[in-house]
C-alpha cells in the first residue's frame, strides 16, 4: 500500500471512528440525562416490577447501560482496526 | 472471640497481605515505578482503576447520602460512573498509543510547549491534592472508629503504611496491592448488602432486591419506604429532589467530566499493554465499579427502611426501653443520639425539628450499622472495617503516585534537570514519593479550612483545566499551545473563583463576597457543580485563541494523526 492510501485509509478509519463515539454518546446521554434526569418524572409513570422506571434508570439501569456502551465500543473497533488494517501487530 | 480482637487480626491480616506484595513487587525501573512496567493485563487493571477509583467516601459514605437524598442522590452514582464511557472513547486508548508516563507529559508534548506541560502540572497538582486530603482523613476515621486508636495514631499507620509499598514499588507496588484491596473491598461491601437484601425481600440479589417484595407480603419493598418516610413528614423517597434539574444536570457532567480528567485514572490506562487493552479495560473497570454503585442504592434503601422501621413501627414510636443493641452501641460513638425530650418513654422520628427526637442520625451509619442490624457475625463488621481502610488507602496511593510522578518526571526530568540518568531520575521519585506522602499526611493533621467538602472540588478543578485539554488535543489538529494554554488558565480559574466568591477565598470564613446562598447562584448552580461549566468556558477560550494563532506545526499535526491509530504502540517508554 503506498503511503497516500494509507493515509486515507487511516482518515477514513478516524472518521467511522467519530462517527460511532458520536452515536454511543448520544445513547450515554439519553438513558443518563434523558431518562435519568430531564424525563425522570414522566418515566417515573411506569412501573418496573417495584421500580418506578425513571427512579431505576437513574440509579441502576444508566450504570448497566454505561457497561454495555464501553464494550460494545471495544468489540466494534476491534473490528474497525481490522477492516482498515491499523490494528496492532 | 470479642470484635475488637477479632477487628485487629482482620485488618492485620489484609496489611499483612499488602506488605508481602511490597516486597514481592518492588520497582527496579523508571518504567516500572510509574507504570508497572506496562504489562499489567487488562482485567487485573480493570481492577485496580476500580481500587484506585473507589475511595473511602464511595465506601463508607455514599449509600448513606442516598439513603437521606433518596433520588436525589443520583448526582453521585451517575456521575461517578458516567465518566468511565468518555475515558473508554475519547482519552485512554489514544494517549496509551502516545505511551509516555505522564498526563502533563503528553499535553506538553502535543502543545510543543514545556509552559503548557508546567500549567498541567499546577491543575493537576491542584485537583490531587485536594482530593487527597480527604483520603487521608478517611484512613484517620476508619482507624479510630474500627479500632479505636485516635485520629493521628491511625494518620501515621496509614502513612507507613503507603509509603512501605508505594515508595518501594511505585506504581507496580500500587498496581497489585490495589487489585487485593479491590477484593477485600467489594467483599466487605457486598456480604452485608446481600444478607439485608435477604433478610427484608428474600432475594439475595441486592439490586434485585430494591425491586422486590417485602418478604411475606406484595408490596413493594420502595412503594413501602416511601410510605414510610412520608409517614414521618419527610419527601417521598423515590422522588425526592435535591436542589434543582439544572443544578443536578449540570453536578452530574461536572463529575462525569472530572472522572475523566483525573490524572490518577487516567494514568492506570497506561500500564496496559496495548491500545485495544485500554478500552477493554475501561469496560472492566467499569463493571467492577459497576457491582458496588448498583449495591449501594440497594444498600441505601434498605438501611432507611430498617432505620425507620426500627423507630416507628406502624405508627408507634420505639420504647426508649427498648432499644435495640446496635442502636445502644452506635450511641456510644457520637453518631446516633435520641433523647426522650417529652418524657414519655418513646423516641419519636420526625422531619420537624420541633418534634425530632433522633436528635443525631449521622449518614455514614447505614454503611458502618448494616452488619449489626442485620445481625450478622462479628467477622462481617471486622470485614467492614479493613474495606474502609482499603478503600482509603488505594486511592491515597494512587493519588500520591500522581503527584510524585508529575514532580519528578515532568518539572525535574521534563524541564529543570533533563540531564539526570534513569538511576537518578528513579531516586528522585522515591524521594518525591516520600514527600508527597509527608505534605498528604501533614495536611491530613490539620486539614486546612477548604478540606470540608473538598473531594466534589477536587472534580470541578480536573473537569475544567485537564479534560478539555486532553480532548482537544486528540480531537482537534488545530488547537494551538496558546489556545490550551489560555483554555486551562480560563477553566479553572472561572471554577476556583467562582467556588471561593460563594464559600470563602481559600475557604476562610467572612471572605466569600457572595455569600452562599442559593439565589446568588448562577442559574442556580452550586458552587460543587460549576467544574461543568469551567470545562466550557475552557473549550470555548482555547478555540478562541486558537483562531487567532499561528497553526500547530507540521509534525505535531503528524503526532495528532499518529495517536489515532492503534497500528505501532509499544509499551510506555521514556522517548
Amino acid at each position: 500500500m503506498s503511503s497516500e492510501n494509507n493515509s486515507d485509509a487511516k482518515a477514513a478509519y478516524w472518521k467511522e471512528n467519530v462517527r460511532l463515539i458520536l452515536t454511543l454518546l448520544a445513547v450515554w446521554f439519553v438513558v443518563s440525562y434523558g431518562f435519568g434526569i430531564l424525563l425522570v418524572d414522566v418515566l417515573n409513570n411506569i412501573n418496573l416490577f417495584g421500580y418506578k422506571l425513571g427512579f431505576w434508570f437513574a440509579q441502576q439501569g444508566s450504570i448497566y447501560c454505561f457497561v454495555i456502551l464501553i464494550f460494545y465500543y471495544t468489540k466494534k473497533m476491534t473490528a474497525l482496526d481490522r477492516k482498515y488494517g491499523v490494528e496492532e501487530e | 472471640m470479642d470484635l475488637q480482637s477479632l477487628t485487629y487480626i482482620v485488618v492485620g491480616l489484609t496489611f499483612a497481605l499488602y506488605i508481602g506484595i511490597a516486597i514481592w513487587a518492588r520497582a527496579g525501573t523508571t518504567s516500572e515505578f510509574y507504570v508497572a512496567g506496562g504489562g499489567v493485563h487488562p482485567v487485573a487493571n480493570g481492577m485496580a482503576t476500580a481500587a484506585d477509583w473507589m475511595s473511602a467516601a464511595s465506601f463508607i459514605s455514599m449509600a448513606g447520602l442516598i439513603a437521606f437524598f433518596g433520588y436525589g442522590g443520583t448526582v453521585f452514582l451517575m456521575g461517578w460512573t458516567g465518566g468511565y464511557v468518555l475515558l473508554a472513547m475519547l482519552l485512554a486508548p489514544y494517549l496509551r498509543k502516545y505511551g509516555k508516563f505522564t498526563v502533563p507529559e503528553f499535553i506538553g508534548d502535543r502543545f510543543y510547549s514545556n509552559t503548557a506541560r508546567v500549567v498541567a502540572v499546577v491543575c493537576l497538582i491542584l485537583a490531587s491534592v485536594t482530593y487527597v486530603i480527604g483520603q487521608m482523613k478517611g484512613v484517620g476515621v476508619a482507624f479510630s472508629r474500627f479500632l479505636e486508636v485516635d485520629y493521628d495514631t491511625g494518620l501515621y499507620i496509614g502513612m507507613a503504611l503507603v509509603f512501605f509499598y508505594a515508595v518501594l514499588g511505585g506504581m507496580k507496588g500500587i498496581t497489585y496491592t490495589q487489585i487485593a484491596q479491590y477484593c477485600v473491598l467489594i467483599f466487605a461491601y457486598t456480604i452485608p448488602a446481600i444478607f439485608i437484601s435477604l433478610n427484608l425481600t428474600g432475594n439475595p440479589i441486592p439490586q434485585l432486591g430494591l425491586g422486590s417484595t417485602l418478604i411475606g407480603t406484595d408490596v413493594y419493598l420502595l412503594d413501602r419506604l416511601d410510605q414510610i418516610v412520608m409517614e414521618i413528614g419527610f419527601n417521598e423517597y423515590t422522588t425526592q429532589a435535591r436542589l434543582s434539574m439544572t443544578n443536578t444536570f449540570f453536578y452530574t457532567l461536572s463529575l462525569m467530566i472530572g472522572t475523566a480528567g483525573l490524572p490518577h485514572v487516567i494514568i492506570r490506562f497506561f500500564t496496559v499493554p496495548k491500545v485495544s487493552d485500554a478500552r477493554k479495560s475501561a469496560g472492566w473497570a467499569l463493571v467492577f465499579i459497576a457491582i458496588l454503585y448498583t449495591t449501594a442504592p440497594a444498600v441505601a434503601a434498605m438501611a432507611r427502611y430498617n432505620l425507620t422501621n426500627t423507630i416507628n413501627q406502624d405508627g408507634n414510636y420505639m420504647l426508649v426501653s427498648e432499644k435495640p443493641d446496635w442502636f445502644k452501641t452506635w450511641e456510644k460513638t457520637g453518631l446516633l443520639a435520641a433523647e426522650d425530650k417529652d418524657g414519655d418513654g418513646r423516641i419519636r422520628y420526625h422531619a420537624d425539628p420541633e418534634i425530632n427526637e433522633m436528635v443525631k442520625v449521622d449518614r455514614d451509619i447505614m454503611v458502618l450499622a448494616n452488619p449489626e442490624i442485620a445481625k450478622l457475625p462479628n467477622w462481617v463488621i471486622a470485614l467492614v472495617a479493613a474495606g474502609g481502610l482499603a478503600a482509603a488507602l488505594s486511592t491515597a496511593a494512587g493519588l500520591l503516585l500522581a503527584i510524585a510522578s508529575s514532580i519528578s518526571h515532568d518539572l525535574l526530568k521534563g524541564v529543570f534537570k533533563p540531564e539526570i540518568s534513569e538511576k537518578q531520575e528513579l531516586l528522585y521519585s522515591r524521594l518525591a514519593m516520600a514527600g508527597a506522602i509527608a505534605v498528604a499526611g501533614y495536611l491530613g493533621l490539620n486539614p486546612p479550612g477548604f478540606a470540608a467538602g473538598t473531594v466534589a472540588i477536587a472534580f470541578g478543578l480536573a473537569a475544567s483545566s485537564i479534560f478539555p485539554a486532553l480532548m482537544m488535543g486528540i480531537f482537534s489538529k488545530k488547537i494551538t499551545k496558546e489556545g490550551a494554554i489560555a483554555g486551562m488558565i480560563a477553566g479553572i480559574s472561572v471554577t476556583m473563583i467562582y467556588v471561593f466568591q460563594h464559600k470563602g477565598i481559600m475557604f476562610i470564613p467572612g471572605t466569600s463576597f457572595l455569600g452562599d446562598m442559593g439565589p446568588n447562584w448562577f442559574l442556580g448552580i452550586e458552587p460543587n457543580a460549576f467544574g461543568s461549566i469551567g470545562a466550557m468556558v475552557n473549550f470555548a477560550v482555547a478555540f478562541a485563541v486558537s483562531k487567532q494563532t499561528q497553526e500547530p506545526p507540521a509534525h505535531i499535526q503528524e503526532l495528532v494523526e499518529h495517536i489515532r491509530v492503534p497500528q505501532g504502540a509499544g509499551s510506555a517508554t521514556d522517548h
